[in-house]
C-alpha cells in the first residue's frame, strides 16, 4: 500500500513535474532575493549560508507540502482511502516519503547554485552536511505532511500550513541552521545538533504515526 | 455547585486584593533593582499559571482523542485561551523589568525564547481552532496540542545548548539567590491568587464554550426541522 501510493505519486510528479518545478523556481527566487538583500562576501556568506539555505528550503518545501493532499480531494479519493481497509499509516508514510524525495531532489539541484552565488566552500567534511540535510529534511517533511492533512480541512488552507508548521519546526530549524553553519565554518562540532535532529525526527515521526488515523477519520 | 463557584470567585478576588497589597506595599523594596523588582510578583505567577493552563490543555486534548467527549474539548479550548493570555502578560512584563535591570528589552536566552515559542505554538493552535471547519475542529486541534506539548522540551533543550555555546554578556545579575522572607511571603500569596484567577477564567471560558456549542446544536436542529417542513 505504501509502495503503491508512493509510486503513483512519483509517477504523477514525473509526468507533470508540478511540485518540483514550482519548488525549484521558488527556491531560486529566494536565493536571488537574499543575495541582493544581504550582498555578502565569501567569508560572511559562509557564516550566514546555513540560515539562508534552510529558510529557502523551508519556504520551498511548503509549496510542495501544500499540494500533498490537494489532489486526493478531487473525486473524493481521500474518502475512498478512508473506507478502504488499508492502514492509514501506510498512506501517511507514502505521502511523507514522496515529499521527502521531492525536497531532497530540490536540495541536490539547488546546492550547486548556492555554491555559485555565495562562493561557498565547506571547511568541515561533506558527508556531515549530507547527514544534516537528510535528517533536517525529514524533520520538516514528516510534520509538514501531517499538518498539510490538518490544514486541508480548514478554510484558507494554503495559509494555514505555514502558520501551524513554523512554530513547531523552530527547534528543528535551529538545529539544522546551527549544524550547517558549524560544518561550513569548521569552528564547532555539529554533533549535538545532529543528535538533536535525530531525537526530533524520532519523536515527531512517532507522534505523527500515532495521531494520523484520528486526523484522517476526523468528521 | 453554582453557589460554590461564586464563593470561589469572591475568595479569588479577596486573595488578589490581599496579594496585591502584599506585593506593592508590604514586601520590602529590592536593594539594587528598586521598585521595578515588584513586577516579579506578577511576572512569575503569570508564567506559572500559563504553564498550568498549557498542561491542562494537553491533558484535555489527550482525553478528547481517547473519549471524544465535547466537555474535554471545551476545556482544551478554554485552557489554551487563558494560557495565551497569561503567557502574553509574561512576555510583556518581562521586557518592562529587563530594560532597567539588564539594560535591554530582550535577549535570546533559554527561558525567554522558550516562552516566546510556547506562545507562538499556542497562538497557532487558536488560529487553527478558528479556521478549522465544523465538526473536525476538535480532533485537529487536539492533534496539534499534542504536537505543541512534545515540542516544548525539545525547544528548551536546543535553546539551552544554543546559549551555553554563545554566552550572552547581559545576563550579569545572579538569580534570586536567597529571597527575603517578606518577599517570599508576598510571592506565594500572589502565586496562589494568580492560580485562582486562572482557574476562574478557565471555568468561565469553559462554560461559555459549552453554551456556544449548545446554541450551535440548537440552531442546527432548528434548521434541519425547517428543511423537513
Amino acid at each position: 500500500m505504501t509502495r503503491a501510493t508512493l509510486l503513483k505519486d512519483l509517477r504523477m510528479e514525473w509526468r507533470s513535474k508540478d511540485a518540483i518545478n514550482s519548488m525549484l523556481f521558488f527556491a531560486l527566487l529566494v536565493v536571488v532575493i537574499f543575495s541582493f538583500a544581504f550582498n555578502p562576501t565569501a567569508e560572511e556568506s559562509r557564516r550566514i549560508a546555513g540560515g539562508l539555505i534552510w529558510v529557502a528550503f523551508l519556504f520551498a518545501a511548503v509549496v510542495a507540502l501544500n499540494q500533498t493532499w490537494a489532489r486526493e480531494l478531487r473525486n473524493q479519493v481521500l474518502d475512498a482511502y478512508r473506507v478502504s481497509p488499508a492502514p492509514p499509516n501506510a498512506l501517511f508514510l507514502a505521502k511523507a516519503l514522496g515529499n521527502f524525495l521531492f525536497v531532497v531532489v530540490l536540495e541536490a539541484l539547488m546546492a550547486p547554485l548556492f555554491v555559485v552565488f555565495y562562493e561557498l566552500r565547506s571547511v568541515g567534511p561533506l558527508w556531515q552536511l549530507i547527514v544534516v540535510a537528510l535528517l533536517g529534511t525529514w524533520a520538516l517533511v514528516v510534520n509538514g505532511t501531517f499538518f498539510a492533512a490538518l490544514s486541508i480541512r480548514t478554510r484558507s488552507r494554503e495559509i494555514m500550513l505555514p502558520l501551524i508548521l513554523f512554530p513547531i519546526s523552530i527547534p528543528a530549524l535551529l538545529a539544522m541552521v546551527d549544524a550547517t553553519t558549524s560544518i561550513l565554518t569548521g569552528e564547532a562540532s555539529p554533533d549535538f545538533w545532529i543528535k538533536m535532529l535525530a531525537v526530533y525526527d524520532v519523536a515527531f515521526t512517532a507522534v505523527c504515526l500515532l495521531l494520523f488515523e484520528s486526523v484522517l477519520n476526523a468528521e | 455547585m453554582k453557589t460554590l463557584f461564586i464563593a470561589f470567585i469572591v475568595l479569588t478576588i479577596a486573595l488578589l486584593a490581599y496579594s496585591t497589597y502584599q506585593g506593592l506595599f508590604v514586601a520590602p523594596t529590592e536593594q539594587t533593582m528598586g521598585e521595578v523588582q515588584r513586577i516579579f510578583y506578577y511576572h512569575v505567577p503569570s508564567a506559572w499559571t500559563a504553564g498550568v493552563c498549557f498542561f491542562v490543555n494537553f491533558l484535555a486534548s489527550v482525553v478528547y482523542l481517547w473519549k471524544r467527549n465535547p466537555a474535554s474539548d471545551a476545556l482544551a479550548a478554554a485552557s489554551a485561551e487563558v494560557g495565551v493570555a497569561f503567557c502574553t502578560i509574561v512576555l510583556i512584563t518581562g521586557p518592562i523589568w529587563a530594560r532597567p535591570v539588564w539594560g535591554i528589552w530582550w535577549t535570546w536566552d533559554a527561558r525567554l525564547t522558550t516562552t516566546l515559542v510556547l506562545w507562538l505554538i499556542y497562538v497557532s493552535y487558536l488560529v487553527l481552532r478558528r479556521f478549522a471547519a465544523g465538526g473536525q475542529t476538535q480532533v485537529l486541534a487536539a492533534a496539534l496540542a499534542i504536537f505543541g506539548f512534545v515540542d516544548v522540551p525539545i525547544v528548551y533543550m536546543s535553546i539551552r545548548w544554543f546559549r551555553t555555546q554563545h554566552p550572552s554578556p547581559v545576563m550579569g545579575g545572579g538569580e534570586n539567590s536567597g529571597l527575603d522572607p517578606a518577599m517570599l511571603h508576598a510571592f506565594f500569596w500572589n502565586l496562589l491568587a494568580f492560580t485562582c484567577v486562572g482557574i476562574v477564567l478557565m471555568v468561565l471560558r469553559y462554560r461559555l464554550q459549552m453554551l456556544e456549542e449548545k446554541v450551535e446544536a440548537t440552531h442546527a436542529a432548528a434548521a434541519l426541522q425547517g428543511g423537513a417542513r
